[in-house]
């Protein structure tokens, strides 16, 4: 089903009778089971103030769409969501709702902050059927609780996304990036750690095992780019070779945002979450087939052998998502990471409050 | 500003909850002599006092889970505290209530540069954190201005912002993991030093969630290095609406200062009166502030005063030595000293779209005689927190109730153009009955339906945010318990 309206999706939300699987342009392959709810018709741009760095869009505007028309006004969504569709294998157009549903965020999230960062108001429908709204369009808001976050990163279990204010920021003048070849991973967190730990504000902290590399990020007007770079290039110099690449960053960044490396190899693909510092010794128990670093060491990919739990050889806090693998693989290994006992039961306890019939891609995330 | 009556048989159960609390907790910790709670009767809104039944000071997590538990067990209702300076009376008490403050927990758990996050007691205040770790030149970004008194406690409770947070984002933005405890002593563990959730997000939700939901005992906040310099610029304009054309042009430009404030005319004459900063006198005054090294402050600062000159200012001055950017943040800095100089006066905090400002800026001075009350603005222009400071005399019979419609009216402007009640201090019990002016009855349900998860018996500061004829039902249960 594909509703045109915010009304029309409460309406078949009210009247639905067994689970419903959502989408907006099913690129993520995270949808849950049941019939295909569709939110692409809820598509357009309602209210844009590039003087006020605010957008509101309906949940099913294509990311693309809001791309091109922030680039009109030399803006952008800082956040960088990531590009699903090479590394699952999917076709399709993303919508926005899909990204704010998933959190999804690329390699400036250790700076700019995460995609509920940016995040100020949402409309959606409960599994009731009412259309609800929380936050506003508003910078700073703390009138009520802040179910904006809450719903960010949802999946769409405890509502459907209609409508999203969200913060915009400016384009950066000029890129440029700090290539150092490290001898190992212990050195590319270290070299991670130095630039991020730096006052030269670096929008992005990556490290490619298999070329060797850790790539450092700086964004802003030309001449400081320029001068941030250069001082990065110092710093970073006791690592190994460093250079420095001003301007063309684009393509690397999208590679790493998308994880391009994993694109057309076989395994299951993991995406786990801890403090950057433990990637060092969490990396020497995984076993994987082959890894990708971003986040200073934060954010790691993980290529595994089909159907390995990794969950199972995680020796340091944090969380993990099966973020590729098939039907057979998902059946038998949670998606998401399993809550310990208290947090599962408040999670528990608000999907029955929003959802009280389990109809909104219900087990998708617990 | 109604509260909730007292249940006179928890007033009944006063010897026995002390007797038990005594088992728990150290002798000094339980405050009942009725001399010393008044300490905490009320917070930074002393229009409203209440001394609770007893306030208790634990000293670790494990001390505040056995205080939640037995008050949970005896259906008494907890209000947190950290330092008191909620401007919205979250942290007033009812007569009824256990105060549970933090203020005793203040240690720093664990400072990681590699990885740049610092690990406190939330009792911590929150310009000590940043105390902690300037000897590496690192800083907690989120600075309120209370922020040499608040404690992070209370931050956490509130989403506090700060004069910097254009750049660096509030609380919420910097909050990576708490210790929560349940009210029925139940603890948990969210977040950490890793970025995002893995489930839902309920660190989002129980950021700014006033104290209603859990008392967070531990944080894990995110640490920034330093930046190479900052340095301010002051432009004046005779106008507001030209003011405000100048900030939206400047983020237009793609420029994004770190702060920039906004003060109007009885702003800065009254700054000017107490604080003698050598602001020009005129309708509207912008500090604007950028960072970076020299040469990068120099280029931000160029862009500025380029875009600023084409407005026509009446005054435009750049800080040249770091005397005389103390001396442009001087003036700003003293406001609310300034004011309180002058009279009593109410601090409001809506926020509105940037682009209202000069519509809202006339209405609120058009109001300002009807009330026949005087209004100072000063502003968080880049992302339209608004907090005029109405002014009023509390001797005066009935100004406090003037001064409340007028204020309550100024909300509701905020509402209709697009904005919200309240940027960053918080609904407590200031703004509650506002609430349904900014959402309808099913929008209030959710929330309320989020506590009901968190504290199914409602005795979590339950007579905060929400309209008491909203959460009557969910609260009378408690009553009848006893
Ligand atoms: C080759 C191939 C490989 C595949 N691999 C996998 C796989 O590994 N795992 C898998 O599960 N599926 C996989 N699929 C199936 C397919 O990708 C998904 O089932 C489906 O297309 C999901 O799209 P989506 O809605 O998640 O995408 P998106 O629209 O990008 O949505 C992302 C997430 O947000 C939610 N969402 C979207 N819009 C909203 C909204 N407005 N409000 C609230 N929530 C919203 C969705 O429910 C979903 O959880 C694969 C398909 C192909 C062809
Ligand atoms: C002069 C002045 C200037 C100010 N400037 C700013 C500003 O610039 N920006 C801004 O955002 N605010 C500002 N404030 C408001 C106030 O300082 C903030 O709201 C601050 O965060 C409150 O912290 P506190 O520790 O004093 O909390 P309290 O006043 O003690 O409590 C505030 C709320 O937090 C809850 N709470 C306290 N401890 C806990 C806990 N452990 N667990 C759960 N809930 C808890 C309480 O129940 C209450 O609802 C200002 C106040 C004053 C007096």
């Amino acid at each position: 089903m594909t509703p045109q309206s915010e009304a029309e999706l409460a309406d078949i939300i009210a009247a639905a009778k067994g689970p419903m699987s959502i989408r907006g342009g099913g690129t993520r392959g995270s949808s849950g089971e049941g019939d295909p709810l569709s939110v692409a018709g809820l598509s357009g741009v309602t209210l844009y103030e590039p003087g006020a760095l605010t957008l509101v869009v309906q949940a099913g505007t294509p990311v693309e769409e809001v791309k091109k028309i922030l680039a009109g006004e030399n803006q952008r969504l800082a956040f960088e969501p990531m590009d699903h569709r090479g590394l699952l294998g999917t076709q399709g157009v993303p919508t926005m709702g899909g990204v704010f549903a998933a959190n999804t965020s690329g390699p400036r999230r250790i700076q700019s902050g995460a995609a509920r960062d940016f995040l100020l108001g949402v409309r959606f429908v409960d599994g009731r059927g009412d259309v609800l709204s929380n936050g506003g369009r508003v910078m700073k808001n703390v009138t009520g609780y802040d179910l904006v976050k809450l719903m960010a990163g949802a999946y769409g279990t405890l509502g459907v996304l209609s409508e999203l204010s969200l913060k915009v920021l400016p384009m950066a003048e000029a890129c440029g990036t700090v290539a150092v070849d490290v001898a190992d991973l212990a050195t590319a967190v270290a070299a991670m750690s130095v630039a991020l730990g730096s006052p030269y504000d670096v929008t992005g902290a990556a490290y490619d095992p298999d070329a060797g590399t850790v790539f450092i990020r700086v964004e802003g007007f030309e001449t400081s780019v320029a001068y941030r770079g250069e001082a990065l290039l110092q710093a970073l110099a006791k690592f190994g070779e460093a250079r420095m690449t001003l301007g063309e960053g684009a393509a690397l960044w999208e590679g790493i945002r998308d994880v391009a490396a994993f694109h057309d190899k076989p395994g299951d693909v993991w995406r786990i979450s801890v403090k950057p510092s433990d990637a060092i010794v969490l990396a020497q128990t995984l076993g994987a087939t082959a890894l990708q670093f971003d986040w200073g060491g934060g954010l790691i990919w993980a290529l595994m052998e089909e159907g390995t739990d990794l969950r199972a050889r995680m020796n340091v806090p944090g969380h993990a998502t099966l973020v590729r693998a098939s039907a057979q693989t998902r059946g038998a290994i949670a998606r998401f990471q399993p809550e310990p006992a208290p947090l599962a039961a408040i999670s528990a306890g608000l999907r029955a409050q929003f959802d009280p019939r389990a109809i909104l891609s219900p087990g998708l995330m617990g | 500003m109604e509260m909730p009556s007292p249940n006179p048989a928890i007033l009944a159960c006063k010897s026995r909850l002390v007797e038990r609390l005594a088992k728990v907790l150290p002798a000094d910790a339980v405050i009942e002599d009725e001399a010393e709670t008044r300490a905490y009767e009320c917070d930074a809104l002393t229009a409203y006092k209440c001394p609770p039944l007893l306030a208790v000071l634990p000293r670790s997590t494990q001390e505040v889970s056995d205080v939640l538990r037995i008050c949970h067990e005896e259906g008494v209702p907890v209000v947190p505290r950290g330092a008191g300076t909620s401007l919205a009376g979250g942290a007033l008490p009812t007569a009824d209530c256990v105060i549970l403050g933090v203020a005793r927990m203040n240690d720093v758990l664990e400072t990681d540069y590699a990885n740049r996050t610092i690990r406190v007691q939330t009792g911590r205040t929150n310009l000590s954190v940043s105390g902690a770790v300037e000897e590496e030149d690192f800083f907690y970004a989120p600075d309120p201005s209370s922020q040499l008194a608040c404690a992070i406690a209370g931050n956490i409770a509130m989403n506090s912002g700060g004069a910097h947070c254009l750049k660096y984002g509030v609380t919420t933005n910097n909050l990576m993991g708490v210790t929560m405890v349940m009210m029925d002593g139940t603890v948990v563990e969210i977040g950490g030093a890793h970025l995002d959730a893995g489930g839902l997000d309920l660190l989002g939700v129980i950021c700014g969630s006033e104290g209603q939901l859990g008392v967070v005992t531990e944080a894990t906040l995110r640490i920034l290095r330093k930046p190479e310099g900052a340095r301010p610029v002051l432009i004046g304009y005779d106008s507001n609406e030209v003011a405000g054309a100048c900030v939206s042009d400047i983020i237009k430009a793609g420029v994004l200062p770190v702060a920039i404030e906004f003060m109007d005319r009885p702003c800065i004459e009254a700054c000017e009166a107490f604080a003698k900063a050598g602001y020009p006198m005129c309708e509207a005054l912008l500090i604007i502030e950028v960072e970076g090294s020299e040469a990068e402050i120099d280029h931000q600062l160029r862009l500025i005063t380029d875009i600023a000159r084409s407005h026509n200012p009446v005054e435009l001055r750049e800080a040249t030595d770091s005397d005389e950017a103390a001396r442009i943040w001087l003036g700003r800095k003293s406001a609310f000293g300034a004011m309180g100089q002058i009279n009593d006066y109410m601090c409001l905090d809506g926020t509105i779209p940037v682009t209202s400002l000069p519509h809202v800026l006339r209405r609120i001075g058009e109001m300002s005689k009807e009330f026949g009350l005087a209004v100072a603005n000063v502003f968080h222009a880049g992302d339209g927190n608004m907090h005029p400071l109405i002014l009023f005399d509390a001797n005066k019979p009935g100004d406090l109730e003037t001064c409340e419609a007028f204020g309550a009216e100024i909300l509701k402007l905020c509402v209709e153009v697009g904005g919200c009640l309240t940027g960053e201090h918080g609904v407590g019990i200031e703004k509650r009955d506002l609430m349904l002016h900014q959402y309808r009855p099913a929008d209030i349900e959710a929330q309320l339906r989020v506590k009901d998860v968190f504290d199914p018996k409602w005795l979590l500061n339950p007579a905060k945010v929400f309209p008491l004829s909203t959460t009557q039902s969910r609260r009378a249960p408690a009553m009848a318990a006893e």
